[in-house]
């Protein structure tokens, strides 16, 4: 897809998940004065509209759906340890992935650890040690060698570099690169003086570090308060005035406050909201699709079809599922759609309707078997194997729009603590794909059979995940990718997946 | 509509404008077990799955698609005058209220002008001045008694209390209000020092002000400049440590910096993502629809059709339209349909294409006349000619579905400058409503007509337009509503408004 670039931080609201496509690069193109004899034409896969300059993909047109972050940005970690950084990290660079921003994280005592191969004491870290001091200072600089081959050579869009970056004079120098290099900086520092929160990451992401495999809880938690030290002399918080010029938001206390300065795009903004919603209070969410409708039955997609008997078997099963488990304060969300309504009627609690977690729009292929898809549409059916995350249907959606209407869901479970999600298969994986990481060429095939609860719970940097299957039979409604994906694929070839129905 | 609430602060993303439906109340309907007998039954307006018990609405179903905020909230603007509070108040009431968040301010100015006939000078609010300061402080119950009034008995949910409020000892007593009335309280301050800025501020809104009528405006800037003298001694900005507990956001010269402290629910994170993403910097929003297209001809709604011959004119138009205007570095948006790009295609300069641009859908309507609506589904015809706002077609969107894909489009116009958007009629229509702030009921008929832009220039408290017709004929789309809405009426009186066509 070609796309001229004439704007900054473009990862807008419409960023659906997806690597950048392949030949869309950063320089803007160049093109030629408008010529009336620019066709449009609308692509296959995606059918979206493009121009075309005597046959050839001409300039001007960006998708929204695409990120086009004419400036790369550079996220820059700050703190002492145990202060979450990597957890910050991780869970920002999942998010960005997510809404198709390309970030990756690049955390420094990773660096470390590959070439220090084994660690011994926090006396590493102390700011004396010359030997120590060398080693980090050329793990921080391979880890910016690689940031700068992420972001300038393989089309990053941000980059988080995950260290303490508690020096004034380190910052400058991470700053400097980002300058040189074309990157906007953006710092992240996280301030926290509680030492009951310390105490808990130690347990949480410490202890079971690499660099204490062999010790006991006891000496890890010493040492590693111990490396704390080894910091906090030469500390330098970002301040309000000697770093006014900075582009930077202030964590103080997990949450509890924060400080923004200089927000500088779209990008940035949509970072911060992020951070501010995010909270580290322990929950689960629940995921699972509606009770077996009469249309699953059939093997038809889509449609606002009602429960059939088994379907009505499993509210039933959930409602006791859910009492079981004894849930503080449970939220429980469904769709518009009567299916997931029907389901989280027979659980006897209020519950929320979200338009936009609707299963997705098939468009003309509503209410079709993949049988009468195929007979009608081969070369829709061909194309959607090809690339089921982009595919969109005529008249209808795509995964990659999928994601982008999610992500207000996505961001209000990240603001809510425990939580049912009642809805779709569609829908299911692209929430699953959040929570689990997965990228976009996976979320379409992500298994999320009918009758079964996905129970997440955060932890440590991720995510458990239990799969509770509720004993009441269904369909099975996951259609793999078939081997044959060519236009020209005889039928027999192209429904060989299709799993059994009436 | 029947609602249930068990959850706080709930103007969600789904959230759209409108008014709360009657009946719709506040206090958490306690419903029986569920019972099994409960219908499921369709909205024949909103397209909706309500239960039904024996035949009445039963509670636990709430949709998303209304505010649904347990807690009402009072946000208490603070800051010396001119600071902008006023700016904040109106555009704050302004967007919560285009989401779907009843919102209301009061501002404490206007009950002193209302009670005070006319404005001598600034000895008024001189602090020792007991007169002045028994009538400001009658001003400021008379408006939190409105305030309760709005919240408590009028389903407000959102009041916006819009006073200096710069000592602690008042907030503290608008804080107990609140918490003796069940309010949740959030400060907004307006901190700033630089002197061009509040320069400015005094002759965008306070020279036209009606207490400086008389005055000239050096007299005017004289007398206000002292005015905020009076207010400094005592000023007590919200502090870190004082005010720990408070949830508070404290803007920092015009949006530089923030500092937030202790954001609640949801309702609060929303404001407070939305006053970071404002600016006051000047610019215009270009608004225009899609040239004509081959459908607008013959009548005909949705599709995605190409221009028509006066269509491809309008676009040429347009270009010769934008070049002339001479504006700096603007962007220019469309939606991902065909009559938009091609529209755009005209232009010769780069654009960006959003989804959620994209025309209303008329699910089974599309590409129908009204002749064919009135033909085929006349009890649907009916049906929106009685509640436009919030009918959705069959299989469709309605305007209020509209307005909560389109706020993502909102907040990225706020971010930006210069921005020209090539959209559609009632993506437009919604797009002026929040500009011109108005309400839901006024919405679906605001006048939209093909080849005309709509340039609009925020000017001190509001929106100047212009409207500009490129002189290229075009058929008109607008249907008004006609006087029979009754699902009874002939088929001459449900077509009577409907505009020519082929």
């Amino acid at each position: 897809m070609a796309g001229a670039r004439g704007c900054e931080g473009r990862a807008g609201p419409g960023c659906a998940g997806g690597a950048v496509p392949p030949g869309a690069g950063r320089r803007p193109r160049m093109a030629a004065a408008a010529s009336p004899s620019r066709e449009l034409t609308q692509n296959p896969l995606q059918k979206t509209w493009e121009p075309y300059d005597n046959g050839l993909p001409a300039g001007h047109s960006a998708q929204r759906g695409v990120c086009m972050t004419n400036c790369p940005t550079l996220i820059v970690m700050v703190g002492l340890p145990a202060r979450g950084k990597t957890y910050i990290s991780k869970k920002l660079t999942r998010y960005l992935n997510w809404i198709g921003v390309p970030t990756k994280e690049f955390n420094v005592g990773q660096y470390r650890r590959d070439l220090v191969k084994k660690y011994k004491s926090f006396e590493f870290f102390l700011p004396d040690n010359e030997e120590g001091l060398k080693i980090r200072k050329q793990c921080a600089l391979a880890a910016l060698n690689d940031v700068r081959q992420y972001l300038s050579e393989e089309n990053g869009h941000v980059a988080v570099f995950d260290a303490t970056n508690t020096t004034r004079e380190r910052r400058e120098t991470i700053y400097k690169f980002g300058e040189e290099n074309g990157y906007k900086t953006f710092f992240v520092e996280s301030v926290c003086v509680d030492p009951e929160v310390i105490a808990a990451n130690i347990v949480q992401v410490k202890l079971g570090s690499p660099d204490y495999v062999d010790c006991s809880n006891d000496e890890a938690t010493e040492d590693f308060m111990k490396r704390i030290e080894c910091y906090k002399n030469s500390y330098e918080t970002l301040d309000e005035t000697l770093d006014k010029d900075l582009s930077y938001i202030k964590i103080m206390d997990v949450g509890r406050s924060y400080l923004v300065n200089r927000v500088m795009d779209h990008i940035q903004s949509r970072i911060v909201y992020y951070l501010m919603n995010i909270h580290v209070t322990p929950r689960s969410i629940y995921l699972c699709r509606h009770g077996e409708s009469e249309l699953n039955l059939k093997g038809r997609i889509g449609g606002d079809p009602g429960l059939s008997v088994r379907g009505k078997e499993f509210a039933k099963s959930l409602a006791q599922f859910i009492n079981e488990q004894n849930i503080k304060d449970l939220k429980v969300w469904t769709s518009q759609m009567k299916r997931t309504i029907q389901t989280a009627e027979a659980l006897g609690v209020p519950y929320e309707q979200w338009k936009v977690l609707n299963e997705i729009d098939a468009g003309v292929c509503e209410e079709m078997t993949y049988e009468e898809i195929q007979e009608n549409y081969p070369l829709e059916f061909a194309l959607r194997d090809q690339d089921k995350y982009r595919y969109r249907y005529p008249k209808g959606e795509s995964y990659e729009d999928l994601v982008q209407r999610l992500e207000p869901v996505i961001m209000e479970l990240e603001r809510q603590e425990n939580v049912l999600v009642i809805c779709h298969q569609a829908v299911m994986r692209c929430l699953l794909a959040y929570f689990l990481d997965k990228p976009a060429e996976q979320l379409p095939y992500l298994k999320c059979p009918l009758h079964t609860v996905l129970k997440l719970t955060p932890v440590a940097y991720g995510c458990k995940v239990e799969s509770i299957f509720l004993n009441v039979e269904a369909v099975n409604t996951h259609r793999d990718k078939p081997e044959n994906v060519d236009i020209s694929r005889p039928p027999e070839e192209a429904l060989v997946t299709v799993p059994a129905h009436q």
